[in-house]
């Protein structure tokens, strides 16, 4: 039997490193790549917690978080794929009308 | 035997989004995403949630990282290769998500006591989640099934190209 508070330590550790990816990495595929590195983390987090009450109801909201972020890269990957046909680029640096 | 599965799929987990974060191709860095995913579908199977674990490994593994695949095909890779510039922003951010680390385990230490005291029984029966899913879960099931729908239609109207301009 493993410890879980193990498991939320590493999902904590995926966390942070999915923040640090999201901030060093310059073009938008891999950011986005990042952001579901999180998720994954905080559904990581969800299932230990539901292990750990004995109770389902989080593997319920695991599976509702894979549904949304399934949505959430469909959408997403279209809004890159435009940008890249405006700017032919996807990297941050290139991106930056709104700084006036 | 547990302890060695969790020790060898976090190491491997690690490294691969370590080494997501080290490569320079973003095509490298999708298959590095899917190894660290299925890595937490091992762990999902380790913590008593076979059904979940073989949904994250079939959708999330499987399905959207293809389509992210799909996108790094149409984009143009190399443009994003080159050096950053600002190299500062990366160690402060580093330092930044350290700190919120520390942070988080300081604030989580109270929970660790009661989360190892927990009963070893089976859950995560499939044939359990089914049910709580349609009885208790119904709405939210259902409001998911016409955001999947939206989301499909918004993505197909987003990418169109208009037809005359």
């Amino acid at each position: 039997m493993i410890p879980l508070s193990y498991f939320i330590i590493l999902s904590l550790i995926l966390f942070v490193l999915g923040i640090i990816a999201f901030f060093v990495k310059k073009d938008l595929i891999t950011q986005f790549l990042s952001v579901e590195i999180m998720l994954n983390a905080a559904n990581l987090a969800f299932i230990t917690f539901s292990k750990s009450a004995s109770a389902l109801d989080g593997q319920i909201i695991v599976f509702f978080v894979i549904t949304v972020a399934a949505a959430e890269v469909a959408i997403g990957l279209a809004i890159i794929l435009l940008i890249y046909r405006q700017k032919k680029s996807i990297k941050t640096e290139d991106i930056k009308s709104m700084k006036g | 035997m547990a302890y060695f599965l969790f020790f060898l799929l976090s190491v491997v987990c690690i490294a691969s989004v370590l080494g997501m974060i080290i490569s320079k191709n973003q095509a490298y860095s999708a298959l590095f995403v899917i190894l660290a995913f299925t890595c937490t579908g091992g762990f999902f199977a380790l913590l008593d949630a076979p059904f979940i674990a073989v949904i994250q490994i079939i959708i999330y593994a499987g399905a959207i990282m293809v389509l992210f695949i799909f996108v790094i095909m149409m984009v143009d890779v190399r443009k994003g290769i080159t050096p950053e510039k600002k190299k500062w922003t990366s160690g402060f951010a580093s330092g930044i998500a350290v700190i919120l680390f520390i942070e988080l385990i300081v604030a989580l230490k109270m929970a660790f006591n009661p989360l190892n005291t927990s009963s070893s029984q089976a859950i995560g029966n499939p044939s359990d989640l089914g049910y709580l899913l349609f009885t208790k879960y119904l709405y939210p099931f259902e409001i998911t099934s016409i955001l999947i729908i939206t989301a499909l239609v918004g993505a197909i109207i987003l990418v169109k190209k208009k037809e005359k301009e």
